[in-house]
């Protein structure tokens, strides 16, 4: 019940009545309904998507401390951390470019 | 893909399962509520990974695979309809009834489509004025919003001739259920973390008391599962039964209030069928009065369906965790993806579908050796 | 519930799911339905030796010459999509059939289905569209040839003409705007006969491109999905790459297969049944595109399963795998090329997959399509 995947919010559409925005997953852009995210949500912002409705705004310095905790754990090096989030890269899989 | 990516790294999946091995002193008993949960143990081999170092039993988490069959059934018919445009998400094409599945329905010429969200349907029905549009609003909690905000919006439109299947279910009571059960075998719960991003964790912190169990938040990519069992195992090791959240990023206590309030205001709680399971009480969601113009067993007339089960299913059994697939007498053999007897064959992530997928390679070898 | 009964070997099912009246979307799907339907419905009818070998293309023996021959039905719905059309795919859709059994492409036909409606002006991109890929079909020529400048052919003049074709209407509604259906004929080189069932534990399994994006760009524009997603179809014909990996390694090629509708996994199922051989897979090795990757999240999808136009798979013996990626790699069609697993004599029929974690899965054969799903 829970396909929800992360992504950007590129773009707000200003109708009051149902917030509509474009939000962005890794390349593939689909209009989103922000109505449940209406109160907080700006552009730039990351949020959860499921069939369509945006559930939540994630919560980015949550994720970096637990993920911090779990690199802990798994020993990777920092670059590696870091270098991950810069590249928005899928993990080991060869990046293929167009 | 950035928040996503990150949770698949096969180092830190190899130190978690070593730190799991390492705390668990025997092989305690969790159970996943989630579809998502389920698809990403089995697409990612994580089961096989734990080992035996836990049991994980994949729980009733599949909508799909617990809608009742009268649900099917009538949704069957009406999708049969000449004037009926019948919209859904795309993994309930599939789900056997007492007669067949929706792509038949379509084969014989029922205008069956796939949609991705129930705002689509609304639009089919904006551009359809002359057809009636019937949407399957079936779901946890966390698709509830979703389904509520396209009622709102029909109704803010007036759109009329759109219409909702409703048969959408809840978490906390099914679990209830399962730890009320004889035989109870389930010590702790990894809790839908989608869900709880909607629902909040609240209403999960009595069921551990009550029961003694912890219930730990938790995502769906692999590094999140993994994190998740070590929670519970830790809790379970240290004797202690709290409400946890491992899905921090996504999750917070009272959970999302503006969805929560639209769910409100559309639904109300109802008894429900558990196909395979049987009635939970109030573990359902139904249309409230002042919505009930939307309700497709209103406008045309649904309430009365003859449904029959195949019953060499064992769907109830599994879906508890009273057995593994394999141990059903039709596992594999009457009963396969092509020929599914129930739910849980139909769906990637219902149980049966998983262990028919990931055990085949076990499978064989000890095929092999019994002869 | 009830103690289990007592089940009887033959049983029948009181809720059967198989449709046994009509054909389902799902028997078009390239998986397991098909494979049912055209068991249970063709071969029941259809057979003789050639047939039976279930080959892309059918080797037949004129006298001393060999020519194959491969006949495809192309339905694609919308008709135009980003990279290509039904028009361009039809070509390359047929020539690579050929192409995967070693056969170099000479003549084409076409039929074509119009229905009643469909604009002139889009037969007019389509067919202009079909033209151009036939004549740049990369019949690319002599060897010693200087390397083409980076567009998908390596064009000889004229390419593969098409040298006959059929035209029907049909009514308002009775087909998405157009069906066309190509037939190619193609010349055998009797010492390279790359086929199913010579795949052998130890080869190498390569992929020449980036996986998943014909699917994926057809699907972005699908009612009801409708997303913007930076893919375009690979559709391309692959005769260059076969020449090419013909000419460096010869017959230490085992298989081509071009992985068309139900993607990768489906072709590599088939041919691990056809060799009675295992297949390891490696999620890590796979080239799979960022917007692929994202589209199939989004959808709920595996992009194991989704259709490609213009990649092949190449099983070939271990000791040329890297030799084979190289001479891949030198052609604008096979830059990503990539090892992606290994052929395996354990657990014979079955392909499985090392995850990005560290697990293990079957990758099976699907039944019907992949569906979007909320789960």
């Amino acid at each position: 019940m829970c396909l929800g995947i992360p992504g950007r919010v590129v773009e707000i559409a200003g109708d009051a009545s149902m917030l509509m925005g474009t939000v962005d997953f890794g390349g593939v852009r689909r209009e989103t309904c922000l109505a449940y995210v209406a109160d907080e949500v700006s552009v730039g912002n990351y949020v959860i998507v499921h069939a369509g409705f945006a559930i939540s705004i994630l919560n980015e310095e949550e994720a970096r401390q637990s993920f911090e905790l779990l690199r802990e754990m798994g020993q990777l090096s920092g670059e590696e951390w870091m270098q991950n989030l810069a590249n928005d890269s899928l993990g080991q899989n060869r990046e293929v470019t167009e | 893909m950035k928040y996503l990516s990150e949770y698949r790294d096969g180092e830190v999946a190899k130190q978690l399962v070593e730190k799991i091995r390492a705390t668990a002193t025997k092989p305690w008993v969790l159970m996943e509520v989630c579809g998502g949960q389920t698809h990403t143990i089995v697409k990612q081999g994580l089961d096989g990974l734990l080992g035996d170092s836990v049991e994980l039993i994949h729980g009733p988490g599949c909508p799909v695979c617990v809608t009742p069959i009268e649900q099917i059934d009538r949704a069957l018919d009406v999708a049969s309809r000449p004037d009926v445009i019948f919209t859904s998400f795309g993994d309930m094409l599939r789900v056997p009834g007492s007669d067949g599945d929706l792509f038949q329905v379509r084969a014989r010429g029922g205008d069956v489509r796939i949609v991705y969200s129930p705002l689509d349907a609304v639009k089919i029905a904006q551009s359809n004025p002359e057809k009636q549009v019937v949407f399957f609003a079936v779901g946890f909690e966390t698709t509830a919003p979703g389904n509520a905000m396209a009622v709102l919006r029909a109704k803010q439109l007036g759109v009329s001739n759109f219409s909702m299947l409703v048969s959408h279910v809840t978490v906390p009571p099914a679990m209830v259920g399962l730890l009320e059960s004889k035989n109870n075998r389930i010590q702790a719960f990894l809790a839908a973390g989608h869900v709880c991003t909607v629902m909040g964790w609240e209403e999960y912190e009595p069921i551990a008391a009550k029961y003694r169990v912890p219930i730990v938040v938790t995502g769906f990519e692999p590094l999140d599962l993994l994190e998740g069992v070590l929670l519970a195992v830790r809790q379970l090791e240290s004797g202690r039964a709290e409400v946890e959240n491992q899905y921090v990023r996504a999750v917070e206590r009272e959970g999302n209030k503006a969805a929560q309030y639209a769910i409100q205001q559309v639904f109300e709680p109802t008894d429900r069928s558990w196909r395979g399971i049987g009635t939970i009480p109030a573990s359902g969601l139904a249309l409230r009065g002042e919505y009930s113009q939307y309700d497709a067993v209103l406008r045309f007339g649904l309430a009365d369906v003859h449904s029959h089960e195949s019953e060499a299913c064992r769907a109830g059994d599994v879906l508890t965790g009273r057995i593994k697939p394999r141990e059903c007498p039709a596992f594999g053999r009457e009963c396969t993806p092509e020929t599914p007897l129930g739910a849980p064959m139909v769906s990637s992530e219902g149980a049966c579908a998983a262990y028919y997928n990931y055990g085949r390679i076990a499978l064989s070898e000890n095929e092999k050796s019994n002869g | 519930m009830a103690d289990s009964p007592d089940f009887p070997q033959g049983m029948s099912c009181p809720t059967p799911a198989n449709d046994t009246e009509r054909v389902q979307l799902g028997h078009g799907s390239g998986g397991k339905q098909t494979a049912m339907l055209v068991r249970d419905r063709f071969f029941a009818w259809l057979s003789n030796e050639i047939l039976a070998k279930q080959t892309d293309a059918a080797v037949l023996n004129l006298g001393s010459t060999k020519i194959a021959v491969s006949t495809d039905t192309f339905v694609v719905k919308p008709l135009e999509f980003p990279g290509g059309d039904i028009g361009s795919l039809s070509v390359h859709g047929t020539l690579n059939d050929l192409a995967m059994m070693g056969a170099e492409p000479l003549y084409m036909t076409a039929g074509f289905v119009l229905e009643e409606g469909l604009e002139l002006e889009v037969l007019d991109r389509v067919v202009a569209s079909l033209a151009r890929a036939a004549a740049e079909a990369g019949v690319e020529g002599r060897k010693g040839r200087a390397d083409d400048t980076g567009d998908t052919g390596g064009a000889v003049e004229g390419g593969v003409p098409i040298v006959c074709g059929d035209t029907k209407v049909v009514e308002r509604g009775k087909c998405d705007g157009m069906y066309i259906n190509t037939t190619g004929i193609g010349q055998i080189d009797p010492a390279f006969t790359p086929s199913p069932e010579k795949a052998r534990p130890g080869d190498a399994v390569i992929v020449s491109g980036p996986i998943g994006r014909h699917g994926i760009a057809v699907m972005a524009q699908r009612e009801g999905l409708e997303f913007d997603v930076e893919v375009e179809s690979d559709a391309a014909t692959l005769w260059p790459l076969v020449e090419r990996l013909r000419d460096a390694i010869g017959d230490a090629v085992h298989v081509l297969r071009d992985p068309t509708r139900g993607g990768v996994a489906s072709a590599l199922n088939e041919i691990a049944q056809s060799a009675e051989v295992g297949i390891e897979l490696n999620e890590n090795s796979l080239p799979i595109p960022q917007p692929v990757l994202a589209a199939c999240e989004l959808l709920g999808f595996d992009p194991l399963y989704v259709a490609n136009e213009g990649i092949l798979i190449a099983i070939v013996e271990e000791h040329v795998a890297s030799d084979a990626v190289k001479v891949l790699q030198s052609h604008p069609l096979g830059a990503a090329a990539a090892i992606i697993g290994r052929v395996v004599s354990t657990n014979s029929g079955i392909v499985a997959l090392k995850t990005a974690v560290g697990g293990t899965r079957v990758v099976d054969m699907l039944s019907g399509d992949q569906l979007p799903r909320i789960c």
